[in-house]
């Protein structure tokens, strides 16, 4: 890695230790990248074809009231002075009003973040269950049918438009079959019975100790999680494959079973061990790249999640509602890579 | 001379295949078709290839093969499950979907070649200039395409397409500024490999201008990566592009897009599943085929997986 050779440089001519520098220079990166996101964003905004003014105080509104609002938006002012108060309202989570909702963005997304996270949750529990799984053994007997299916079920995984099988999947399990519950987070009789706690329905139905709502609220979560685990699912399963795959080429490997080791126990204890630290990675930006299916998979379901959310806004040309979502979606994202980068970092002592 | 005598003897196959080439163009040639013979032993990758051949034949033939006229109605027609008048049955306003399929494979074909060609030059540029150049002007280009690959695509086009407003051009817009990074990525890693070599030290001698060096000398060395990873790409592309379409915010009615067709179908969902079944398969279909297409030319180009 090039930035760890730099940092080893600067470390050795500073005397502190190359992890110091190492977190500098990540850190610093992520911060220049997260100014660029706002830049971005803040460039998106302007680019509305609609006067924003207008969009506040309707078409009737007489001149003296367009300068008043004109001025409180701080639209008389150079851009830069209003890329700074931007960022200000941004960076404290000031988000400005949803039109559409009349609420504050900022506490629309406090209340749909929950149910998001809820489907999400259980969305790469799935796809980590069976992904990881299906990737190992698909290295270990690799050429057999087992990899072939398991490169079926990737392909397909990566080339399913998810809204597709979300709607198949509500006419097959739900309407023909009957075996889940149909959109939405509850059948109407449910809803509204438990408080709301964390936002997230199984956690609040557990704790009120309402078991049918529970039932019910699983009933409707598992098939949009189940599809929106799908391309998780394949992405997955395709990289543990080829960490597993990299991992027994090694000569250690031999060497254990050498020693007379059981195969699996060789796979288990020292081949899963390795690719442990780069899973973590995988399965962290699969997260993250479930709120972009989300963003489908919420519209389809009914879900009133963070998806739905930014599609309303997008149809009801709210830009306030639209921008904090992708500012938002674009910050975890970097967090997360953040993260991960210094996770390897203190994990994998081969990176120092 | 024997091989000579031999090789005219076998023709076209003889000149193909001769143990020492005698021409570059040969030699490229040469190439060529062991690189398809390659490529046609691998079945997966044949299948791809034949579905896009047929795809692009249904587009071009799409008013000769379409039984009924994208946008006819007939109101007395309505909902009609499919049967051998109607293959794929008709929409909520009568339309025939099989023909409303067949004509959107027009679109989807004209979506994705014009975000191909409208990402790749931007990739080229900012990546080759990028690697050459190094310093600051690196630093920031990278910076710039650094930014942008910290969204998910799909969200990052929402955005834009916030911001330019629905519909089909701006959707297309939209997409080629989420496929652009990743090019810009790879062409960089390329031009620094070729940037040390002799060749540029010689014209860079000869007193070319920089702009002239990059444009002539460096673009075609990272021309083939760059259209691999295009391919690559066209099924992602096809999703988002269909996803945009099922939001309402990419191709709008009565275009016969796929996405689109897809989320009218949702309306009619539970008692007329057969309004998105068949729109949706064919996205499945084309998007299956472009990476079957992309994962066999990986392999091709790129032996060192094996």
């Amino acid at each position: 890695m090039a930035v760890t050779d730099v940092s080893r440089k600067a470390a050795a001519q500073s005397k502190l230790p190359s992890w110091v520098w190492d977190a500098w220079r990540i850190g610093s990166s992520a911060i220049v990248t997260l100014l660029g996101l706002l830049a971005l964003t803040f460039f998106m905004g302007r680019m509305l074809p609609i006067d924003p003014v207008i969009a506040i105080v309707g078409e009737q509104a007489d001149a003296s009231t367009y300068d008043m609002v004109y001025k409180q938006l701080g639209l008389d002012k150079p851009l830069y002075v209003q890329f700074g108060y931007f960022m200000r309202d941004m960076l404290s989570g000031n988000f400005g009003n949803a039109l559409f909702t009349g609420n504050k963005v900022s506490d629309d997304l406090m209340r749909v973040f929950p149910a998001t996270i809820e489907l999400a949750t259980i969305a790469i529990t799935i796809g980590v269950s069976v992904g990881v799984p299906i990737g190992v053994l698909a290295a270990v007997y690799r050429g057999s049918p087992i990899d072939h299916l398991a490169r079926i079920l990737g392909l397909l995984g990566y080339s399913t438009p998810t809204f597709w099988l979300g709607l198949m999947g509500l006419v097959l399990f739900y309407a023909v079959l009957g075996w889940v519950g149909g959109p939405g987070r509850l059948d109407v009789f449910y809803i509204d019975i438990v408080d709301r706690r964390t936002g997230m329905l199984l956690v609040d139905a557990a704790i009120a100790g309402e078991w049918e709502v529970w039932q019910n609220a699983f009933s409707h979560i598992v098939l949009p999680a189940s599809i929106l685990s799908f391309a998780s699912m394949a992405f997955i399963s395709r990289l543990t494959r080829s960490f597993m795959l990299a991992q027994l080429s090694q000569e250690y490997i031999l060497a254990a079973r050498v020693k007379g080791l059981s195969k699996w126990k060789v796979i288990r204890k020292h081949a899963f061990r390795n690719i442990a630290v780069q899973l973590v990675t995988v399965i962290s930006l699969a997260y993250v790249i479930l709120l972009e299916g989300a963003v489908v998979t919420e519209t389809v379901f009914a879900w009133p999640g963070f998806g739905r959310y930014l599609v309303s806004g997008l149809l009801a040309g709210d830009m306030n509602a639209v921008l904090a979502c992708v500012l938002i979606v674009g910050t975890l994202f970097i967090t997360i890579n953040l993260i991960c980068d210094l996770l390897y970092r203190i994990l994998d002592p081969r990176t120092r | 001379m024997t091989t000579a005598v031999e090789s005219e003897k076998g023709g076209l196959a003889g000149y193909l295949t001769a143990e020492v080439s005698r021409s570059p163009t040969q030699a490229s040639l040469q190439r060529l078709y062991f690189g398809c013979r390659r490529f046609a032993q691998n079945p997966l990758a044949m299948i791809g290839f034949t579905i896009l051949m047929v795809l692009l034949l249904i587009a071009i033939f799409a008013p000769w093969i379409a039984p009924y006229p994208m946008n006819e109605q007939n109101l007395q027609t309505r909902l009609l499950p499919p049967s051998g008048d109607h293959f794929f049955g008709t929409d909520e306003l009568g339309r025939d979907i099989f023909s409303r399929v067949v004509y959107g494979s027009r679109i989807t074909l004209q979506i994705t070649t014009l975000v191909a060609v409208i990402a790749a030059p931007i990739g080229l540029i900012m990546g080759t200039t990028s690697g050459y150049f190094g310093g600051w002007t690196d630093t920031i280009l990278m910076r710039i395409t650094d930014i942008f690959l910290s969204f998910p695509p799909l969200i990052l086009a929402l955005g834009f397409v916030a911001a330019l407003g629905p519909g089909i051009r701006n959707a297309v817009i939209a997409i080629a500024l989420t496929v652009w990074p990743p090019i810009a990525r790879l062409a960089r890693a390329e031009t620094l490999t070729v940037r040390s070599s002799d060749y540029i030290a010689a014209i860079r001698a000869q007193g070319a201008p920089a702009w002239r060096i990059v444009v002539k000398h460096v673009m075609p060395m990272c021309l083939s990566s760059v259209i691999i990873r295009i391919t690559l790409n066209m099924a992602g592309i096809i999703l988002t592009a269909a996803a945009l379409g099922f939001l309402g915010l990419g191709a709008q009615p009565p275009m016969p897009e796929w996405g689109a067709m897809l989320s009218t179908g949702r309306q009619y969902l539970l008692g007329s599943w057969f309004l998105a079944a068949s729109p949706g398969l064919a996205i499945l279909v084309v998007s299956l085929a472009f990476n079957l297409f992309g994962d066999g030319l990986r392999d091709v180009l790129d032996p060192r997986d094996e």
